[in-house]
């Protein structure tokens, strides 16, 4: 199975998410991760839906999605031409001892420190998938306290919007 | 009815519920099923003075089956109208029911006041989330001023496209505030866009693959009724000389008597439709979903068949079985545009040579008609109830079944020759069915007859809504086929549980006693038990039409459903009769 990166746009109504997370769910699709925001438009939201399957599932799942009433458009974000971000909060055990270790793979990652206390720090991280779990890999021997993650979220490259038409839509209908 | 002041500001006028009738109105109701009860009484005080006939049934499930059976019989938007909790989730089946075949109804619930929302107050149900999986759409009204709109957009998405059922719930604070009425004049429903008009590219695809097709069959499903193209269907068999076959939900679609007709496919399906299908080398499947019901066994089904499937859902398309020519649109456009493109063909001198697979589809369906057995004790078949009711009330009549054995007897021995003659409950399979919706259909089309085969099993699961027919002025008749028993599953049970009869004998034969029970609901009831009887009785019931009848057919406990494939099984393995399989060419016979 490969992992799907969707866009979708929804109408900002209540019961969106629900609408959408429920038909992943009665139609036998599991979300790998989902994030949802506002847009440049403050009528439209966008979801971004990473899902783990083969294509064929994928255009059903798709067609489905698009047959909800509040889903305007989805577009497939392929790996190549889009941009994928993911954000972690991750809490380390830090004493005097490893401190500078720690900071020291903070550094390598490019990630921030966002609070300091005597025995931990936790650390902000922002990249890809790959990027974060190989942070998350270096920062496992000093103990992990706690870790929350985001989902991801995904824009395609170069000048065009999703709004354009230009972009390949995921459903090919006849 | 248009707003008086369209052009000024909106201004207090009235209240949620006045909006909530008003926009019905608006919408062209007409019959509204329903019962009254705390969250939604405040819409019942102007529903009281409205020009919709408002038909208070026994049972919200009634109403529900009732709105689908008014849709089914007029193409209207069917309406039914509950209360919070218990109203709205006694709904939940019909709904369901509605959204499995694609039937244009609209369901409006009252909801506990928007304040007490999520507190578990008295009858809360949340019954948007709990009809999200089961609806096209719905919607949770909570500000008065967006009553007209939810009601626009819920008849608008229910009718147009694929149809299907909508919901509509209102917060009871917000039936009984004060607001303004404007109807609005759009919709904007940037997400909503059902493509109608077919792609000229795959229709002429579509034409050359019919032209080179050598066992091509037209495999017709309830589309075709929705999207009213029968005539254009007729066209388009006849120009080609296509076999057609009709799902159960397309009975009617294409006339049963016509010579190009092999009937129904399926799990109970004729063995010329299932062998048609099974040997084809070109599926034009119009307006069907590739159901398992008509499929069998998946992966063999039709394994030489290319398929262009036409339908007005993109999600059908490749769903179940891969499309060749996929083909997204109305039924009734496609297959106009399918005319046109063929015709083309033909002036340029090609044509499809469809006079071997004649032979063979002609063969099989001489040799293996529809039958069945009588029996020595001289009990009544059902399958003979069921043909002479057929027979006498003729084409015009309107049959209604519920769901079981004499649903697969009433789709194959009942010979249909018109659309939007045959209702029940094909994807979900809801027993209890039959009554209300031909209550509905009844009540939608008052000059037609209207007939309810039902089962024993099925009749007591729904019957209390007779009572709404004999006081509204409804007079269906109801055959109920009673062997006493939950038939098809003691059918399974005879065939693969070694007929050890678990929990299926409903002992209807002695209790309840229908023919009482229906004198009680003010309806006729008469009883037939002999062959010679059954005309005579169907006669009398049919002379009848100040009231409604109900007709007791005691029928033998031990009559099957055949041809059947198994559930799981291919389409090959078809049995004609029990332990019976059909040879499906006369080489073969011989070679054995």
């Amino acid at each position: 199975m490969t992992i799907h990166t969707l866009s979708v746009l929804v109408e900002n109504k209540p019961g969106v998410l629900a609408r959408i997370a429920s038909l992943f769910a009665r139609r036998g699709f599991n979300i790998d991760s989902l994030a949802v925001g506002p847009t440049e438009h403050p009528e439209i939201s966008r979801m971004t839906i990473a899902v783990n399957v083969e294509d064929k599932p994928l255009e059903q799942v798709t067609k489905q999605l698009n047959k909800l009433i509040n889903v305007i458009k989805i577009v497939e974000l392929e790996p190549a031409t889009s941009v994928q971000r993911e954000l972690v909060l991750v809490k380390v055990k830090a004493d005097t001892e490893n401190r500078s270790h720690v900071l020291e793979t903070v550094q390598l990652f490019r990630a921030k420190v966002i609070d300091v206390s005597t025995d931990a720090v936790t650390i902000e991280a922002t990249g890809s998938a790959d990027k974060l779990e190989a942070l998350l890999r270096m920062l496992e021997p000093f103990g992990v306290k706690e870790l929350v993650q985001s989902g991801m979220v995904a824009i395609g490259r170069g000048s065009r919007s999703i709004t354009d038409r230009s972009l390949r839509p995921v459903e090919r209908t006849a | 009815m248009s707003d008086p002041h369209p052009s000024q500001a909106p201004v207090a006028q009235l209240t949620g519920a006045q909006s909530l009738i008003r926009s019905l109105e608006a919408a062209g109701v007409e019959i509204i099923f329903g019962i009254p009860g705390g969250a939604i009484l405040p819409a019942y005080d102007p529903l009281f003075d409205s020009s919709i006939r408002h038909i208070l049934v026994r049972h919200e499930q009634g109403a529900g089956h009732a709105a689908q059976g008014y849709a089914m019989a007029t193409g209207k938007v069917g309406v039914c109208m509950a209360t919070s909790g218990p109203g709205a989730t006694n709904l939940v089946t019909a709904i369901a029911d509605a959204y499995m075949d694609s039937v244009p109804i609209v369901a409006i619930t009252g909801q506990v006041p928007s304040g007490a929302i999520g507190s578990d107050a008295f009858q809360e149900a949340d019954i948007r989330g709990i009809t999200m999986p089961i609806t096209k759409h719905n919607y949770l009204v909570t500000d008065p001023a967006e009553i007209p709109r939810a009601v626009a957009e819920a008849f608008h998405i229910a009718s147009t496209g694929r149809p299907g059922p909508v919901l509509v719930d209102v917060a009871k604070d917000a039936l009984q505030a004060m607001t303004s009425f404007t109807w609005p004049e759009s919709m904007d429903l940037p997400g909503y866009r059902p493509v109608t008009r077919p792609h000229a590219k795959q229709v002429r695809e579509a034409a050359k693959l019919i032209i080179e097709a050598k066992r091509p069959v037209l495999y017709v499903g309830g589309g075709v009724i929705k999207a009213k193209a029968s005539a254009e269907l007729k066209v388009l068999a006849e120009l080609t000389g296509i076999p057609v076959v009709t799902t159960l939900m397309a009975r009617g679609a294409f006339p049963d008597s016509h010579d190009l007709h092999l009937g129904m496919p399926g799990m109970h399906g004729c063995v010329s439709a299932v062998g048609a299908l099974q040997k084809s080398d070109l599926l034009i499947c119009l307006g069907a979903r590739f159901d398992d019901r008509v499929t069998g066994h998946l992966p063999s089904f039709a394994p030489g068949a290319k398929v262009i499937h036409a339908d007005i859902d993109p999600a059908e398309i490749g769903k179940n079985r891969h499309a060749d020519v996929p083909i997204v649109g109305d039924a009734r456009e496609v297959i106009a545009d399918l005319i046109v493109a063929l015709q083309a063909e033909h002036e340029a001198g090609r044509k499809g040579d469809y006079a071997d697979w004649w032979a063979q589809v002609s063969d099989l369906r001489a040799r293996y008609p529809l039958g069945y057995d009588t029996f020595e004790d001289g009990s009544l078949s059902p399958q003979y109830v069921i043909e002479r009711i057929g027979a006498i009330s003729g084409p015009d009549a309107l049959y209604c079944a519920g769901v079981g054995q004499h649903q697969m007897w009433a789709a194959q021995f009942v010979k249909y020759e018109k659309p939007d003659t045959w209702f029940n409950s094909g994807g979900l399979g809801t027993m209890g069915y039959c009554v209300p919706a031909a209550m509905g259909a009844k009540a939608g089309r008052p000059e037609a007859v209207v007939w309810g085969i039902d089962g024993d099993g099925c009749f007591q699961m729904t019957n209390q809504e007779l009572a709404t027919c004999a006081i509204n002025g409804i007079p269906i008749k109801i055959a109920v086929i009673n062997n006493g028993n939950l038939g098809m599953v003691r059918q399974w049970q005879t065939l693969f549980y070694n007929s050890r009869y678990s929990n299926t004998d409903l002992q209807s034969k002695r209790i309840p006693d229908f023919v009482k029970l229906a004198d009680a609901y003010g309806c006729v009831g008469l009883r037939c038990e002999k062959a010679e009887d059954v005309d005579a009785t169907i006669r009398k019931a049919l002379e009848i039409n100040d009231v409604p009848v109900v007709i007791d057919f005691v029928v033998h406990a031990d009559a099957m459903v055949w041809p059947m494939v198994a559930a799981g099984t291919s389409n090959d393995d078809i049995k004609y009769a029990r332990d019976l399989a059909p040879t499906w060419d006369r080489s073969e016979e011989e070679e054995s």
